[in-house]
């Protein structure tokens, strides 16, 4: 059985919130008319039809603005959709922002009790409940202080762990698993699992497509309102991982596209931040390819990359040294090499040209790097320097530290029971 | 029945505990604390006292206790409406968190405005004891006048609540408002004070009816005069059920406005 239904569901909002903001304001758009700005709309739902049985967790993931919270909020009742039909059995627990409702003057205790009955519980049920949500929380000490002595963390606390104790039959969460200290995200991860045990149905919003994989059964990708992908969590995040780095790519690849100054060229010494150099041979278009010899800038560790760039030669010179580094985008250089440590023989370059170098695998952990090119004399002084022009990414899922991935093998052999050492 | 109506008495047990939170909040925090509530009438009778009983002489048999009879009612009508206006807006954070019928806030302010005016009404009846007025059978009427005005007030708080989300400039202008409101209400002078040609004018304005009700069954002992008091029971019924329908409609869009 169907614990979440949606058909057809369409949210719309108005561009700036709300046409008027005062009387005033409104009174002269009655005069002047309402302006084009005002009645624009934007669309943060558009026709998504979902199913969530009874028991299963559901993971949403998206960017920022992908329109998660709104239909996490639409789940909740506290928007009405536009359109399309919306069904949910059972009593609703909105854990979407903690602490409804708290009050700064009142207790925790007294705050507890109405933030529990606006969340649906009698009376009665908040009081039984009493002990266990202040124990849950930690906070027998604090508990009759008044709300507005607690820190940011002993709020939380308190709002999640009246939320859990609710008892209800869908839970909607947004990113509040990772809350409070590590012995208190513990045991909410705990309260968590618990839930799943007992065949509680779980909407789940998260950024973090980690928490997503590991807790729940199906997963959907929300992308600008639309739903883009549904279905097994390694799935549905393999696939907004892809569009995510490809969208990173040409985010990255707008860096490469920006011309050249010639002036910095042609102006010995540094005129510009990012590149200098006496101008006898220019760099030009630097790109980066995958093996298929497609520009790309998002990378795996383990993929080859080939670094790709043209010269032009404007007056000839004795024995240029092309050279190139990679930098940590921290300003930590991690590679550096060119033609003469490579002992490679530059040939007679002609008016103009191109370079390649191709690179086997970056075994770099996750993060972000640039790519440094450079002509120069076999004395050093450059005749064309691009510092910190040329941004790439790393991705990878795995989340290891340090500088880069030395390759290496585990073979772990338990001594003792004929174990081989 | 509307279903703002049916939220309202399905949500009875939040709204006793949110009127509770509200008195508990106002008294708490504050030196003088409870006594607030009465500081205000009081004071506000001495100088009106002060002004027109003593400064220019007005022949009013206990002028300090009619005007307190008649500030009552007005002080619980205008707070209920100027905290009233801003409840909504105030507990953004709660409409945009849970589920939750905002008609409920205004009936908070007003309902706790109730609890102060009832406070304050066994204070009046002290000082009709000491000033030695008479206490008629007509103080069992009060329910009536109340019931009328907590209707009226509710009515047009729930509407203001709403506005005021989108029109945050609403509740400066209430405050103006409701200043002028106040002088054409009779708190000050008796309604048989005001000049025959101008009687029907004054008989227009709701809370001159409701506040003559209050100072005739208390200061004056008598009988509210019920032909008055229909046709104003009658508008406070209509305003209500308009607000309620309002709340149907604009509920919706205020999760997303605030």
């Amino acid at each position: 059985m169907a614990a979440i239904e949606l058909h057809g569901i369409s949210k719309r909002f108005r561009f700036h919130g709300r046409p008027a903001t005062t009387l005033k304001s409104a009174v002269l758009e009655l005069v002047r008319g309402r302006s084009e700005r005002a009645r624009e709309r934007i669309t943060a739902l558009r026709d998504i039809d979902l199913t969530v049985e009874a028991g299963q967790t559901l993971g949403i993931i998206g960017a920022n603005g992908s329109g998660k919270s709104t239909l996490l909020k639409l789940v909740a009742g506290i928007y009405r959709p536009d359109s399309g039909t919306l069904r949910v059995q059972g009593r609703v627990a909105p854990l979407i922002e903690l602490g409804a409702g708290f009050h700064p003057e009142l207790t925790g205790r007294e705050n507890v009790v109405i933030n529990g009955i606006i969340l649906g519980l009698s009376q009665r049920e908040v009081r039984r409940r009493l002990d266990a949500i202040v124990e849950f929380a930690g906070m027998q000490e604090f508990i009759d202080a008044p709300a507005r002595t607690y820190s940011s963390g002993m709020y939380m606390r308190l709002g999640f762990a009246v939320a859990v104790h609710l008892d209800p039959d869908v839970l909607l969460m947004d990113e509040v698993l990772a809350i409070g200290d590590e012995a208190f995200a513990r045991k909410c991860a705990d309260r968590f699992a618990e839930f799943r045990r007992v065949g509680k149905t779980l909407l789940l919003v998260g950024h973090e497509a980690a928490t997503v994989e590991r807790w729940c059964d199906e997963a959907v990708w929300l992308d600008h309102g639309v739903l883009r992908a549904a279905g097994p969590p390694h799935k549905v995040i393999d696939l907004y991982r892809q569009a995510m780095s490809e969208q990173e790519s040409d985010t990255l690849a707008r860096s490469y596209a920006e011309p050249a100054t010639p002036a910095a060229v042609a102006g010995a010494g540094r005129a510009a931040r990012d590149r200098w150099g006496t101008g006898e041979i220019a760099i030009e278009r630097v790109r980066l390819d995958d093996t298929y010899g497609d520009e790309r800038y998002v990378y795996s560790p383990a993929e080859p990359v080939t670094l790709r760039f043209e010269y032009h030669v404007h007056r000839p010179v004795d024995h240029p040294v092309f050279g190139f580094a990679i930098v940590r985008n921290d300003g930590l250089w991690i590679y550096g090499t060119d033609t003469s440590l490579a002992k490679v023989a530059v040939p007679e370059l002609g008016t103009s040209g191109a370079v390649e170098v191709t690179l086997d695998a970056l075994a770099l952990v996750a993060g972000r790097y640039f790519v440094d090119v450079a002509v120069h004399a076999a004395d050093g002084t450059p005749y064309d320097y691009h510092s910190r022009r040329y941004p790439f990414s790393i991705r990878d899922d795995a989340a290891e530290r340090g500088v880069t991935k030395i390759h290496h093998r585990w073979r772990i052999a338990p001594g003792g029971g004929g174990g081989r050492v | 029945m509307t279903r703002a109506f049916r939220e309202l008495l399905a949500y009875r047990e939040i709204l006793l505990i949110l009127i509770w939170r509200d008195l508990k909040t106002r008294y708490r925090g504050s030196v003088l604390g409870f006594l607030w509530t009465f500081l205000n009438p009081l004071l506000l009778m001495v100088i009106y006292s002060l002004v027109f009983s003593v400064y220019m002489r007005v022949d009013i048999r206990a002028y300090p206790i009619f005007v307190f009879a008649g500030l009552l009612p007005w002080i619980w009508f205008s707070s209920s409406m100027l905290s009233g206006a801003s409840s909504v807006v105030d507990s953004g954070t709660l409409i945009k968190r849970v589920p939750f019928p905002p008609q409920i806030l205004a009936a908070v302010s007003v309902s706790a405005a109730l609890v102060n005016f009832l406070l304050a009404l066994p204070l009046l009846l002290v000082f009709m004891m000491i000033w030695g007025l008479p206490i008629g059978w007509s103080l069992l009427l009060l329910p009536l006048p109340i019931a009328i005005q907590y209707v009226f007030t509710l009515g047009l708080t729930i509407v203001l609540s709403m506005l005021t989300v989108r029109y945050r400039d609403l509740q400066q202008l209430l405050a103006n408002l409701l200043t002028l409101w106040f002088f054409l209400t009779p708190v000050l002078y008796p309604t048989a004070m005001v000049p025959a040609q101008f009687q029907g004018f004054l008989m227009l304005n709701p809370m001159a009816v409701l506040v003559a009700s209050f100072q005739d069954a208390l200061y004056g002992a008598q009988v509210p005069s019920l032909i008055h008091l229909a046709p104003v029971g009658a508008l406070a019924l209509a305003v209500f059920a308009g607000a309620l329908a309002l709340a149907d409609r604009m509920r919706w869009g205020l999760a997303e406005e605030i």
